[in-house]
């Protein structure tokens, strides 16, 4: 488990206070709370990974995964994703070493990656809408849409949250509390690239192959 | 005191409800009136079954009353208190172990009868088996005998002594098909074509109904059975042949439109009307080349994670 | 533009019913009421700050309870409705579609609109006291649940008078639920009401098991926990493992009705039976996560009421655990007439079957803390002793309807209906009225009228076995489910009459309830309980004043054993005059406790906004919702400033007003 104990007491102002008294951690507690979280998550997406593997082959006429597939695109949107976590995990260290400077560059950069990472995702969906594989053709594809879009718009909430972290570093520092929200969106992040990781597998490659 | 006195009066209030109830029982009650080999090996399931739970479930009444009654809390009473005792072994093993052996004993029973009661098993007979197929529309039933070319809405006729051989569909919303003198029910979905088997071993007038929710007037959804001998259905069948009209694909579709119909009967159908049924809502899950994983489970049907999706695939194929 | 209004109007209201008209207007009636009253007596400040607002956990839980009750109302209404329907054969007080809308309303609020918000209300409530802490692990997130479960409930029953109520059962089966079949907004509003609700729901089982592991007090090892909090735990596991799973796939029905996707179409390759296979998957773990916190409660007030320590406790919470498990291995069994083969129905009766073995252990636990006790017979000790029988037999129907071959012929029919009412309300709901009037003198500070409260227990108790029993013999006669009439030929007068009669004996029982409750507000002066633990009771929760201070605990418990308020009393009296506690040791100090926030009453507000767009393709409503709930999440982060400290001086007053901490 992710604990949110620093070796830096000055840094633990608020919290001290609370820790002589025999109290919970609370940061420790909302990390805790996140990866359970985490955990629901993980099975939103089972439900819809089994709604994919069971409907991907009810095309109902329509085209299946090898016709619209282009592996390419995806092996791109994948190493930007996969750079992403890279540079979430290089904004942790950062932050661990107390450079604030260094971590926001670091989580921009991770923004921008992920960014990207949606624009290719829209790109895609709007080329295989305008050759009309769209949600209402088959079980097939309202699984597919379902599933990546899923994902995409996590992605999306990502960002919009990582900005704000960057904002809050920006006027508050590093504080517990800001150590604690680093924390839990590198998770998250984290947590994304990990289901990404399946979604290739499953959706992309078995479906080409 | 007042416990006691409130328990009398509970009684004196149910006892005659009890006996009221209790007499209701007596006629009426389909399920434990049987008619057919199906349903009749269905009660007795559930007879022992009872009886089974009714070893445990008695004496814990018993002791539960006992108990509340003992140690109620009065003035100079001998019963013990014993406010700190909270573990003993071996009544804890006793009562892990009674119900782990009734169980044991209810779950062999259970995996045993669920096989020999398959809905889609044949049943053992010297008579060759009639086949029904049943389709669920809004709101009536539609059954339609192959081998003698008729249709009826509403009406079914079977020979007693006969296994009957239903092939299930639907044209509406998910139903379940039910004749409760004759046996359990299957769902009638669209898409597929279930089997059940059922047989009547006596002539006579029987009821059967939609027990799953359809709609607006799924309430109407009964049907009338009569079981006779071969000689009067044959004599049935050849009535309906020569003086019902025919069914068309035009008729059909108006008898898809949702209403409710009175008991019907046709001379013919059109060829393959209850294939056809089945296939329009199955074909779209073709392309089973892209599934190697549900190809597998057509062979064995153990698995129960994607069941529901070689299901579609397999009833289909089945009726192609 | 008249013409206009009134053809929009005539199709965004319900309409056409006088039932509903007389709905309408006492529903308008009582909002001017409370509107008028609120203003009158200068409350909307107060009843701002002091509950809209609150991340208190004991208000949180007492809003959940009163909203539960205003649901088992309308829940109960809908019962009434039904049953009036039934009682002759061939009535027509309701029209087919209006019976259909009625039992789908009356399940959907039982469970989810009534059984949970009770569940959670009792949660909130208790576990905080029961463990020693100051509150629960995420106030705010606490707050934000409650708030979601009201918007979603409040959204449910607004299809009552606008654009119609769903009518596809209380888990919507598709292809009925589609809109091949149900192109009305009804199950639109089934949809979003239950999605809002139950990422509430989430949010509160993902706190609950935090709060559980994290914040007990000092020396609260898990095994020295009350059995309440225990069952807690078990309950919230099954719920983070099994809403998500409804979550997802309400979203997936969603989907298929608004963006004409085909997961569980007809066409397009859909497959319906997907959906019954998931949202069952969901369906009976949340059965057993809303009877677990029952058979905590059980075990609390049994061994209080025996004076006695609870019998077997290491039994109990192995079972509730294993029952928590089990529960997600049984799904199947509610369709076992779908033709999976006797593979796949023998592996899922057998699972049902072993759910048996761990339930019976705990009624054996409870009979033998009982055993060579002092039973008392106060109103909680009634329910729990009222539904020991109740819920022995319900099992055994049971484990009837488990028998995969058996099945066949109870499913579907009166038989089941029978079943799941009697463990339902023989189990849940005995049981949080156990809780309920277990808990109320610590909750509110007075007690409630024991005579009223054994009247309504009776009329409770026999109006059930009136209504239900005949029920059972309804289903072995072949009477299925969801009819709205039958013919007299089929010889189900009788039993249906008898049926009737109970429903109404139970609606009797609650008007008692009421006024129980009306009567203990006169009296509430009268009635207060002053030592803060008027039923002698074993843990932390009676060892604080009642009410509860906001803070809870003034200092930390420090626990040493299961039972230690129970103990302490023990040593005390063993003491004597110079006994020392050992349970509050500390000195007073500043306690840390979390700020009041609109926020969570205002993202809930846009939820419902989003929600009412969704259901009515007003993308406008559904963009200003969600751009409110991103500009309320942002405004929350932002905030850091969302806690305080109480000082000494005021917890010494405040301590002192109730007698402790005096020197």
């Amino acid at each position: 488990m992710a604990s949110n104990h620093s070796a830096e007491p000055a840094l633990h102002a608020g919290i001290s206070q609370e820790e002589h008294h025999d109290h919970p951690n609370l940061e420790e507690m909302r990390t805790f709370g996140f990866w359970i979280y985490l955990m629901t998550d993980v099975l939103i997406f089972g439900t819809f990974f089994a709604a994919y593997i069971v409907l991907r082959g009810n095309t109902n006429g329509g085209p299946g995964p090898a016709e619209l597939f282009e592996l390419n695109g995806i092996i791109v949107s994948t190493f930007l994703l996969l750079a992403s976590s890279y540079t979430c995990g290089l904004a942790v260290l950062a932050m661990n070493k107390g450079k604030k400077q260094a971590l926001m560059v670091w989580l921009a950069l991770t923004a921008i990656l992920g960014a990207a990472f949606i624009g290719l995702e829209i790109t895609e969906f709007t080329h295989l809408v305008q050759e009309g594989a769209t949600m209402g053709t088959s079980a097939f594809l309202s699984a597919f849409y379902t599933l990546v879009g899923t994902h995409g718009l996590h992605v999306c909430i990502g960002l919009i949250w990582m900005v704000a972290v960057i904002l809050q570093l920006a006027s508050k520092g590093i504080t517990p509390v800001m150590k604690r929200k680093v924390q839990t969106i590198s998770l998250f992040w984290h947590f994304l690239d990990v289901v990404w990781i399946f979604v290739f597998t499953v959706v992309y490659l078995m479906g080409v192959s | 005191m007042k416990v006691t006195k409130a328990i009398k009066r509970m009684a004196i209030v149910l006892a005659p409800v009890m006996l009221f109830l209790a007499a209701g029982c007596t006629d009426n009650m389909a399920v434990l009136d049987p008619k057919g080999p199906i349903a009749a090996q269905q009660r007795d399931l559930m007879l022992i079954s009872t009886i089974l739970c009714c070893i445990v479930v008695v004496p814990v009444l018993l002791l539960t009353a006992f108990i509340v009654w003992r140690y109620r809390d009065k003035e100079g009473r001998k019963a013990a208190y014993t406010p700190r005792w909270e573990h003993s072994f071996k009544l804890e093993a006793i009562w892990w172990g009674i119900p782990i052996i009734i169980i044991t004993i209810l779950a062999v029973i259970t995996v045993r009868s669920t096989y020999a009661l398959e809905p889609s098993k044949p049943l053992e007979s010297a008579q060759k088996p009639l086949t029904v197929q049943v389709t669920s529309l809004n709101w009536k039933w539609l059954f339609q005998y192959p081998e003698q070319g008729i249709a009826t809405v509403n009406e079914l006729k079977i020979p007693k002594d006969v296994p009957i051989r239903f092939e299930i569909t639907a044209d509406s919303p998910m139903n379940s098909f039910w004749i409760p003198q004759l046996g359990g029910q299957m769902y009638a979905m669209s898409g597929m074509a279930m089997t059940l088997y059922l047989q009547a071993d006596e002539a006579g007038e029987y009821w059967g109904s939609g027990a799953n929710f359809t709609g607006t007037h799924f309430s109407s959804m009964y049907f009338d059975v009569e079981s006779t001998t071969q000689a009067d259905f044959e004599q049935w069948v050849k009535e309906v042949q020569d003086k019902s009209p025919a069914l068309t694909s035009e008729g059909y579709k108006q008898l898809v439109l949702p209403s409710t119909e009175q008991k019907m009967t046709f001379s013919s159908f059109p060829k393959g009307l209850f294939e056809k049924t089945v296939t329009q809502y199955a074909s779209a899950s073709g392309h089973h080349h892209n599934m190697p994983l549900m190809e597998q489970e057509q062979e064995q049907e153990n698995s129960t994670e994607q069941k529901q999706a070689s299901h579609s695939g397999h009833s289909a194929e089945g009726h192609q | 533009m008249w013409e206009k209004v009134k053809s929009f109007a005539s199709e965004f209201f319900v309409t056409g019913d006088p039932l509903i008209y007389g709905a309408d207007v006492s529903i308008g009636l009582t909002l001017i009421a409370v509107v008028v009253g609120m203003t009158y007596f200068k409350k909307w400040n107060w009843l701002w700050r002091e509950w809209l607002t609150t991340v208190d956990h004991k208000k949180i839980g007492i809003m959940y309870i009163l909203s539960a009750f205003l649901m088992l109302f309308r829940g109960g209404v809908d019962a009434l409705l039904m049953r009036t329907q039934l009682v002759m054969p061939e009535m027509s007080f309701l029209a087919p579609d209006h019976y259909n809308q009625i039992f789908t309303t009356h399940g959907v609020i039982m469970i989810l609109f009534m059984a949970m918000p009770f569940m959670f209300g009792l949660f909130n409530v208790m576990v905080p006291l029961q463990i020693g802490a100051r509150d629960v692990a995420f106030p705010f997130l606490n707050s934000l649940s409650f708030w979601l479960f009201f918007a979603g409930a409040m959204l449910f029953n607004l299809s009552f008078v606008i654009g119609g109520s769903p009518d596809a059962g209380w888990l919507a089966y598709p292809p009925y639920s589609e809109l091949m079949y149900n192109p009305g907004v009804g199950q639109d509003f089934y949809i979003w009401g239950i999605q809002i609700s139950g990422i509430g729901s989430l949010m509160t089982g993902i706190n609950f098991i935090v709060t559980i592991l994290k914040m007990r007090a000092p020396g609260m090892k898990l095994m020295r926990m009350p059995m309440f909090p225990w069952s807690v735990l078990s309950s919230c596991i099954a719920i983070i493992f099994s809403f998500p799973i409804l979550t997802a796939t309400l979203a997936l029905l969603f989907l298929d009705r608004y963006a004409g996707a085909h997961f569980f179409t007809l066409d397009g390759g859909g497959n319906p039976m997907m959906y019954i296979n998931l949202i069952w998957m969901w369906g009976h773990p949340e059965v057993y996560i809303i009877v677990l916190p029952a058979f905590g409660i059980f075990s609390e007030i049994v061994s209080t009421f025996s004076k006695k320590k609870l019998f077997g406790y290491k039994s109990m919470v192995y079972a509730m655990m294993i029952i928590s498990v089990l529960s997600f291995l049984v799904w199947a069994h509610h369709f076992f007439t779908m033709g999976s083969g006797a593979d796949v129905n023998a592996f899922f009766a057998l699972t049902t079957m072993l759910i048996a073995i761990p339930t019976g252990v705990k009624v054996f636990n409870w009979l033998f803390t009982m055993f060579r006790g002092k039973i008392t017979f106060e109103t909680p000790m009634l329910w729990t002793i009222g539904f020991i029988p109740c819920f022995v037999t319900g099992g055994l129907t049971g484990v009837l309807l488990s028998v995969a071959p058996a099945d066949f012929q109870f499913h579907n029919s009166y038989f089941l209906i029978a079943h799941f009412h009697h463990v339902i309300i023989g189990g849940v709901v005995f049981g949080y009225f156990a809780g309920l009037y277990y808990w109320w003198p610590k909750l509110f500070g007075f007690k409630l009228n024991e005579r009223i409260g054994k009247w309504a227990f009776w009329f409770w108790n026999i109006g059930f076995y009136l209504c239900f029993m005949p029920q059972y013999v309804l289903g072995l006669m072949g009477m299925t489910r969801r009819v709205v009439s039958y013919s007299w030929d089929k010889g189900w007068w009788e039993m249906n009459l008898v049926s009737t009669i109970g429903a109404a004996l139970m609606g009797i029982a609650f008007l008692f309830q009421v006024w129980q409750i009306a009567h203990g507000v006169k009296h509430s002066a009268a009635n207060r309980d002053t030592t803060g633990d008027p039923w002698n009771g074993r843990t932390l929760e009676w060892s604080i004043p009642s009410p509860a201070p906001y803070y809870n605990f003034a200092v930390l418990p420090q626990v040493s054993s299961q039972d230690e308020w129970w103990e302490e009393k023990q040593r005390m009296e063993q003491g004597g005059a110079k006994a020392q506690s050992q349970l509050y040791t500390g000195e007073l100090e500043p306690i840390h406790m979390p700020k009041n926030s609109a926020i969570p009453i205002l993202m809930s507000a846009c939820c419902f906004v989003a929600g009412f767009g969704f259901v009515f393709h007003w993308l406008w409503f559904v963009i200003a919702g969600i751009s409110g709930l991103a500009i309320c999440m942002l405004k929350h982060s932002f905030n850091h400033d969302t806690d305080y400290y109480i000082p000494v001086e005021e917890i010494r007053s405040s301590e002192a007003s109730t007698g402790r901490w005096k020197n």
